[in-house]
């Protein structure tokens, strides 16, 4: 085999399991009955698994296949697992379906699938309110790629993941305590829903700053001057997060560097 | 970004922080010296800034000359000032924002002749605290004008109005002045959105505190208040000029804000008789103004931050206020005075601090924009 097919096929597998680990804490959940607010939109259709009741007290865990699920002894329902557990029991689950398909690949089945289970599949939490709405990608261009064939879920669970990187740059923007402020000052009490941040004119000469600032050097100048808090590192979590809750703001506005 | 490279005012503060250090260490006599020397530098630099409201007298003695003459009712023009939305924190947690109050006394108490009486504009405190009212009140207190007082949504909605009716009376009242009728209307009151929600007094506030909180409901006069409107003005003369004061803006904006009032509508109606209705309001801090049909609206500034310009909705006769520069804290704030005219229409002045005051006309208003346009802003909203 090519070596670049293997590490495609490598890739491919990991996304599978990074999607299978996501997947875990929603069928945990929804076994409590709490269905989360942010479910996709009526549009699509919700597909509940039906999860077989423990036999040991443990919790028992589905693949999204809707089909393959083992128990994890001594875990109560709601619990949350540790990271190492986790993924051993998307280690184990990923093998049962192996031993219960042999011969079948993990991608090609799920292609393969009716309608509904592959939806079932998409079943990743997405947030109405940040969702940035993207159309789903036209799929009739250029089959056989292995770069262009990711599925409608990953792309969800990508948007869920970003959407979920502004929600938290929102609660920072909107928190005195998490910017560092000493005088109670948070940014959006001069920036409602990030107005006037005008993130599409940087990168732009500041005389006041004395170079040519990026944005994350206002948000840095803003913590540290009207906030009264500590400038945070251009790695910083928060730093990031606060950049890319201002940038989603403005979706669809051209960029405009330079402008004053 | 800071470890690097340096902003102005990290420099300043620094420099600042290193030559208080260094004063600590001075016996009196070279003291003295430094002083002196320090007054000597800063008057050849020029750098003695001039009142705030030298500027301002001028463009008073402007307006104020062609309104000497009598109305045909017989009224006298007069003149009263403003501020608002000061947004207070205990003294223990933030300074800035009552020197923006005391800044704004000041400037009232400069003005010669004084005016007739000075309207606070609502959002004293920044959380209804108790002990945030107190201290506006003392701050108020320092007014040489006697004080009329609006109540906003941040006096509000942590003990819903307990402790800013304890302190400062009734919400709404209404007064008569030099043939003028003023009504101040408590129009931010909004539907229960905390109860099913199970939120605590401070979660409520903090929720209406957030101004694109989308969870709170939208401000309204409502229909008890309405029906009082309607009573105080039954014995009033359509001819009779009216100054309303209400904290949010009677007409409808940018609701995500409540740059809004959701029953703005229904209080209009009842203000349509009238031959001149002025509306005075606050919680927009900016330069705002609107004409709807026998109705001119100001907005007023804020003593604390000011807001941009909302996306959508701008009264088509507003002029912007140039962009607030966030490297001067001042910038975009102010307090201001009205000039109430012979004939009952209003003029205002925003004193903007650190800018040169602006003079918005009635005229300009009535006119729906054809005489006495204000200048445009170099730099208006992104």
């Amino acid at each position: 085999m090519h070596p670049n097919r293997l590490l495609s096929i490598l890739t491919l597998s990991a996304a599978a399991i990074i999607g299978l680990a996501f997947t875990i804490p929603f069928h945990a959940r929804a076994q409590q009955s709490t269905v989360p607010q942010s479910v996709p939109t009526s549009s699509e259709q919700v597909v509940h698994h039906n999860v077989p009741a423990s036999t040991d007290g443990g919790t028992v865990i589905m693949l999204c296949d809707g089909k393959t699920s083992i128990e994890v002894k001594g875990l109560k329902a709601g619990e949350p697992m540790s990271h190492a557990q986790a993924i051993a029991v998307t280690h184990e689950l990923m093998d049962k379906w192996r031993r219960e398909n042999p011969g079948e690949k993990w991608e090609m089945a799920q292609e393969n699938q009716p309608e509904s289970a592959a939806s079932a599949a998409a079943n990743a939490p997405v947030s109405a309110a940040h969702s940035a709405k993207s159309p789903p990608p036209t799929r009739k261009i250029q089959q056989g790629d292995t770069y262009a064939s990711f599925t409608d879920r990953d792309y969800k669970i990508w948007q869920t993941e970003t959407d979920k990187f502004v929600a938290e740059g929102k609660t920072i923007f909107h928190s005195s305590k998490l910017l560092g402020s000493t005088i109670g000052v948070s940014c959006d009490m001069c920036h409602p829903d990030a107005a006037n941040t005008h993130p599409e004119t940087y990168p732009k000469y500041q005389v006041q700053l004395q170079r040519v600032a990026l944005l994350r050097d206002m948000i840095d100048w803003c913590i540290e001057n009207p906030v009264k808090g500590k400038t945070l590192s251009p790695d910083d979590e928060k730093l990031r997060a606060l950049e890319a809750y201002i940038l989603a703001q403005r979706k669809g506005v051209p960029l405009d560097y330079g402008k004053h | 970004m800071a470890a690097r490279h340096k902003s102005v005012e990290t420099k300043f503060m620094e420099d600042r922080s290193h030559v208080l250090e260094s004063l600590k260490r001075l016996d009196r006599r070279s003291f003295l010296k430094v002083a002196g020397a320090a007054a000597g530098a800063v008057l050849a630099k020029g750098l003695m800034p001039p009142h705030s409201f030298q500027l301002v007298e001028v463009a008073n003695a402007a307006v104020t000359k062609s309104f000497e003459t009598q109305g045909e009712s017989g009224n006298r023009p007069f003149r009263f000032a403003y501020l608002s939305d000061s947004h207070l924190y205990e003294r223990t947690i933030n300074q800035r924002f009552i020197r923006g109050a005391v800044k704004a006394v000041e400037d009232i108490n400069a003005l010669d002749p004084q005016p007739d009486f000075v309207l606070f504009g609502g959002d004293l405190a920044q959380l209804g605290r108790r002990a945030e009212l107190e201290m506006g009140r003392q701050i108020l207190a320092e007014l040489k004008a006697p004080v009329k007082m609006m109540v906003g949504e941040h006096d509000w909605f942590l003990d819903l109005g307990e402790s800013w009716q304890d302190l400062f009376g009734p919400p709404n009242y209404s007064f008569d002045w030099k043939g003028v009728h003023f009504v101040t209307l408590m129009s931010v009151h909004e539907k229960d959105f905390w109860t099913a929600r199970h939120m605590t007094p401070e979660e409520r506030m903090n929720t209406v505190a957030g101004l694109d909180n989308p969870i709170q409901s939208r401000f309204e006069v409502g229909t008890a208040e309405r029906e009082w409107l309607k009573k105080d003005l039954a014995k009033v003369s359509p001819s009779t000029p009216l100054v309303i004061f209400s904290h949010s803006p009677l007409y409808k904006y940018y609701r995500n804000w409540n740059f809004w009032t959701e029953d703005a509508d229904q209080v209009q109606a009842i203000l349509k008789p009238y031959r001149h209705v002025t509306v005075i309001h606050g919680h927009t801090h900016q330069m705002l103004f609107n004409q709807i049909g026998n109705i001119s609206f100001y907005g007023m500034l804020s003593t604390a931050w000011p807001w941009p310009y909302a996306p959508t909705g701008l009264p088509a006769l507003t002029v912007q206020m140039n962009r607030a520069d966030p490297f001067d804290q001042l910038d975009g704030l102010g307090d201001g005075n009205l000039q109430v005219r012979a004939d009952g229409l209003v003029d205002k002045v925003y004193n903007l601090w650190d800018r040169n005051p602006i003079s918005v006309k009635a005229d300009y208003l009535t006119s729906h924009g054809k005489i006495d346009r204000p200048p445009a802003p170099q730099f208006a909203s992104y």
